[in-house]
């Protein structure tokens, strides 16, 4: 006989452990990816063929750069989320469930850092 | 306790299909999609960033017939996980349960995001 409570026994089961920071910051990122995406369509509509020049100043205006960043940060949190339940759902053998969410996670630094390097290098010189 | 033969949920062979699941799975595949497609804008970012020439690289792929088609792909994917999103959102407040009322926000969200998918397009290649 165990000592611990129903609650206890079955509580850290789940193939993921634990949820409701997960869950709470998918929305979060869900809701500022709203307004983020929309500004994101009507400028790649807007840029739709434009040349170097008028590329790199439009994301050197600062309101464009600040936006780029926001939308860069939210998005690459917010598929990162993503991909970890998609994993944690189809990937059943834990050493390669591990190595998936590690090269997922890692992936989404690296891009982010990458995408939010760029858009910095744009914003201050060009 | 035996438990391996259990049915796992959700067991699509007993499952009676509807236009739910659909949109579900959907919701799902077009963020992994979309996910992949972030390489596209940090290429796009980092090329900017490069010079005119890298630039030049990544407008010239983008411009191609296989760029276009991926690009319109994932406008699509991109205008459906924001319209299936929102409508989780607005789940997430406990509105909109009602199997009929589930499957005609779907309906109207699938059709919205196909026409913003094509607006965008017309109005993409009009501007350009």
């Amino acid at each position: 006989m165990s000592l611990k409570t129903p609650l206890g026994t079955a509580r850290g089961l789940g193939s993921a452990k634990n949820g409701t920071h997960h869950w709470i910051m998918q929305r979060i990122t869900a809701v500022a990816l709203v307004p983020l995406t929309l500004w994101f369509v009507f400028s790649a509509v807007a840029l739709a063929g434009s040349g170097y020049g008028d590329a790199t100043a439009w994301l050197a205006d600062p309101i464009n750069a600040v936006l780029m960043l926001l939308l860069v940060i939210a998005t690459f949190h917010h598929l990162q989320l993503g991909l970890q339940v998609v994993i944690e759902d189809y990937v059943h053998g834990e050493g390669v469930k591990i190595a998936s969410l590690l090269a997922v996670k890692l992936a989404a630094f690296a891009l982010g850092t990458a995408a939010a390097f760029a858009v910095l290098k744009v914003a201050f010189t060009g | 306790m035996k438990t391996h033969d259990r049915p796992l949920s959700p067991h699509l062979q007993i499952y009676r299909w509807q236009w739910t699941m659909l949109y579900s799975i959907l919701h799902r595949m077009t963020g992994v999609a979309l996910s992949v497609g972030t390489l596209l804008l940090v290429w796009w970012l980092l090329a900017l960033a490069s010079g005119p020439e890298a630039f030049a690289t990544a407008q010239g792929f983008i411009g191609s017939i296989i760029g276009q088609l991926m690009l319109f792909g994932w406008t699509w994917a991109l205008m459906y996980h924001l319209g299936n999103g929102i409508r989780h959102l607005v789940w997430d407040s406990g509105v909109g349960f009602d199997l009929e009322v589930a499957r005609l926000s779907g309906h109207a969200m699938a059709g919205i995001t196909a026409a913003a998918t094509i607006l965008i397009w017309v109005v993409g290649y009009v501007a350009m």
